[in-house]
């Protein structure tokens, strides 16, 4: 097989994707853009008004921004896992998902920190977080690790996008000036050496290791935010490896909704094909079972042994959450357990449409965990304004919530401008073991 | 003179930071962060020495740095964050005696400039058990000995003085409100919007009196050291028509309601002074007496507005109260 013939046709296969817009991803992009800059007119009402104009107030003083920043961070922790893994373990059929793995990584740590940024009143006093650092407090310990974690996963991506740059750099004609130009600098002469592939390919794997490390630290120092405090519900043990569980089970199902949205626009189904989605429907089955058994366990002992204030809780749960809790910690997780468990319930549909319902049940999780224990306290909310009580989000932290799942996806269809979906440094890869026939997939997997 | 126990667990806690610190010593900010660790130095002595008079009638010797020249005179932030040396402020609140009077809530508000609905004491109408009657309970900022509060700021901006007491310095506070969720008691509050009595600059602002306040910090009681310094009692010690709050220095072993001065040991061995919430660990320097033999009915706390007893509508006994009619 002649490699440099190969290596022109994928980019001549990729490049109507990177050049040239369908009429659909225009309007995609169009809307997305509009839903940032509503976002945008609520950033500036925030900012002149003050967080008055949100819902958050003495008692809930933390409301979705916060959510969105657990759930923005937990899909880039579990996108750097199972990159990780997958690169680690150099496992077989990575390559038609690793990249989608890889920007959801990045991009969601890119947009998570943005929300939490949001949640503090004086963003002109930002830089005192380091003037005034106090080593002690848990949210120095975030700043150091989620800016540790951008480095690396920023880095990582990057050195996996290198092969791709420098194909795309020699082989492909008719680019514009400054794309050329752009991918001569982004591939840093990478020359496809042997001692240069060696080299790479030794940096990646390492890389791979230390981001499943820095997403596991920098997931644990977030949850601990809530378990070090003293409130009822939050001053939990478990709370750090749940998180991670809960990570993994939202980050695969975004990852599931992502593939199946790429394979339908892109036209890419002979790269991703149904084994990917049986596959990761399989990995959605342990973690949404190991998740619910956290659950369980996490309101279990509390229900159990019913201390007043963990009983307030439950209360306060189960009667004006009844149904988000119905909806976050039931339907969450029995129907995707339910539809993936079945062989034959099992097709590219349904893994989607159990991952939808595993990532929304996962963000109302999120909730039933932020803000009910902030209304029931140790002491009972009374002598304060009857408006002040019960926490309900107002269309600006809306709007800012929508733009922020906007900036994720249109991040993401930048990205996938920049360099095709499928890494072809990896496509090629495989042709040259000889083990994989030209659709990239190995005959047992065959569906 | 110092409390042995809290200087003890200051300095473990300390120790223990450094040595996190320096197996962490990589980290970008490491060196601000042993600066910041430091900062907590002690008062710098002057070599002068000045003859007082303690309240036991002992004549003893002082720095002269010790010495507070100018009670009424400015409290920059910086100077704020040493405390007055020596003292170790405590109060005792005298369940007994309360009837939601309010004073205390009114006259703190006028002092530190807060609006009808912004409280720093709030008085709740808690009841331990389905037996027990309920009561009235104020609750001020606990000043607790191992504040979250303090350990969870990011910035430094709330802080524990030598002389016990919390205060934050709303020139340093970025709003992340983390202190607001680790307070356990819920005390502090948040100004959420720009008001216009914060554009007052009257007076240069001090943690010590919390005045101006500012948009997008947090705010909480104070224990009022400003008043302090010039010799007089809390707002809410010296409004309240019943006495029943007592404020005072634990180092000297004695608080006073402004009507009777008492030794602090005798007042919580006699009448069985607690702290709300012993459990969790955060040491208040707030005691309680409990509530009994009564001086008011209960319904008496009933007297205010409309809009106050609204506060309440979530308490079983007033649910129970407006059923029967009686409010």
């Amino acid at each position: 097989m002649d490699v440099t013939i190969r290596k022109k046709e994928l980019v001549k296969e990729f490049s109507p994707m990177l050049l040239k817009p369908s009429k659909w991803s225009k309007i995609w992009m169009a809307i997305l853009v509009a839903f940032i800059l509503y976002g945008l007119v609520a950033l500036v009402v925030q900012l002149t008004k003050g967080q008055v104009v949100t819902g958050m107030r003495d008692n809930v003083v933390w409301g979705i921004y916060t959510i969105n920043f657990i759930f923005f961070l937990c899909l880039s922790y579990s996108g750097a896992f199972a990159s990780g893994v997958l690169h680690f373990f150099n496992t077989p059929w990575k390559n038609a998902v690793s990249r989608i793995v890889e920007i959801i990584t990045v991009v969601s740590l890119i947009v998570g920190p943005i929300f939490i940024i949001l949640c503090m009143a004086r963003l002109d006093r930002l830089h005192y977080l380091f003037i005034y650092p106090r080593i002690q407090s848990p949210i120095t310990w975030d700043v150091i690790a989620i800016t540790t974690d951008l480095i690396g996963c920023l880095l990582y991506l990057y050195l996996t996008f290198i092969p791709d740059f420098a194909i795309l750099r020699d082989n492909s004609e008719g680019l514009p000036k400054w794309r050329k130009k752009l991918y001569t600098s982004l591939a840093i002469g990478y020359q496809d050496t042997p001692t240069q592939r060696r080299r790479l390919h030794k940096i990646t794997k390492i890389m791979s290791a230390m981001v499943i490390a820095l997403a596991i630290v920098t997931y644990s120092v977030l949850a601990w935010i809530f378990s070090l405090t003293l409130q009822p519900g939050w001053n939990s043990t478990i709370f750090a490896p749940y998180f991670i569980v809960a990570g993994l089970y939202s980050g695969i199902g975004v990852v599931i909704i992502a593939m199946y949205l790429i394979r339908k626009y892109f036209k890419l189904d002979h790269y991703i094909r149904k084994a990917h989605f049986l596959s990761a429907g399989v990995i959605l089955l342990i973690t949404a079972l190991l998740y619910g058994y956290f659950t369980f366990s996490e309101y279990f002992a509390r229900w159990f042994s019913h201390k007043t204030h963990d009983a307030n809780l439950l209360e306060t749960l189960f009667n004006d959450y009844f149904w988000m809790f119905i909806l976050a910690n039931y339907i969450g997780i029995l129907v995707p357990i339910a539809i993936v468990f079945f062989k034959k319930l099992r097709t590219i549909k349904t893994i989607t449409f159990a991952a939808v319902i595993a990532v929304v049940g996962l963000w109302f999780n999120r909730y039933l965990i932020v803000v009910p224990t902030q209304e029931t306290p140790y002491l009972p909310i009374q002598d304060t304004r009857p408006e002040f009580v019960h926490y309900s989000a107002t269309w600006v932290e809306w709007a800012l919530s929508f733009a922020g799942v906007a900036a994720f996806v249109l991040f993401f269809m930048l990205l996938m401008r920049l360099v095709p979906i499928i890494p072809m440094s990896g496509i090629i890869d495989y042709e040259k073991k000889g083990k994989v026939r030209r659709d990239g997939l190995t005959q047992q997997q065959q569906p | 003179m110092k409390d042995d126990k809290t200087t003890q667990n200051g300095t473990n806690r300390r120790k223990f930071l450094k040595m996190g610190l320096l197996s962490g010593a990589t980290t970008v900010a490491g060196a601000s962060l042993l600066a910041n660790l430091t900062s907590e130095e002690e008062l710098k002595a002057s070599g002068e020495k000045i003859r007082v008079l303690t309240p036991d009638g002992k004549m003893v010797e002082v720095d002269a740095e010790s010495i507070n020249n100018y009670p009424e005179a400015h409290i920059t932030p910086e100077e704020s964050r040493k405390g007055i040396p020596g003292r170790k402020f405590v109060m005792v609140i005298d369940l007994s005696k309360c009837k939601n009077a309010r004073t205390c809530v009114e006259s703190c508000q006028k002092a530190h400039h807060l609006d009808y609905n912004e409280e720093y004491m709030k008085i709740l109408l808690l009841q331990d058990h389905e037996e027990a009657d309920p009561y009235w309970f104020p609750k001020p900022c606990y000043h607790c000995d191992e504040p979250p509060c303090v350990t969870v700021c990011p910035t430094g901006a709330t802080f524990k003085r030598d002389d016990g007491i919390v205060l934050i310095d709303n020139e340093r506070c970025i709003g992340c409100k983390f202190c607001v969720t680790s307070c356990p008691y819920s005390v502090r509050q948040f100004h959420w919007s720009h008001k216009p009595k914060f554009d007052n600059t009257d007076l240069p602002y001090s943690p010590e009196t919390s005045v101006p306040g500012e948009v997008g910090t947090v705010m909480k009681c104070d224990f009022c050291p400003d008043m302090i310094r010039q010799g007089k009692l809390p707002h809410c010690v010296s409004s309240c028509p019943m006495g029943v709050i007592y404020f005072g220095d634990k180092n000297e072993d004695m608080v006073t309601n402004g009507e009777e001065t008492v030794r602090f040991s005798e007042l919580i061995n006699d009448r069985g002074g607690y702290r709300y919430l012993e459990h969790l660990g955060t040491k208040p320097n707030v005691y309680y007496l409990p509530p009994v033999d009564r001086q008011f009915p209960l319904e008496r706390g009933f007297d205010v507005d409309e809009e106050i007893i609204e506060r309440y509508k979530d308490v079983p006994y007033v649910q129970d109260m407006k059923e029967k009619g009686k409010i």
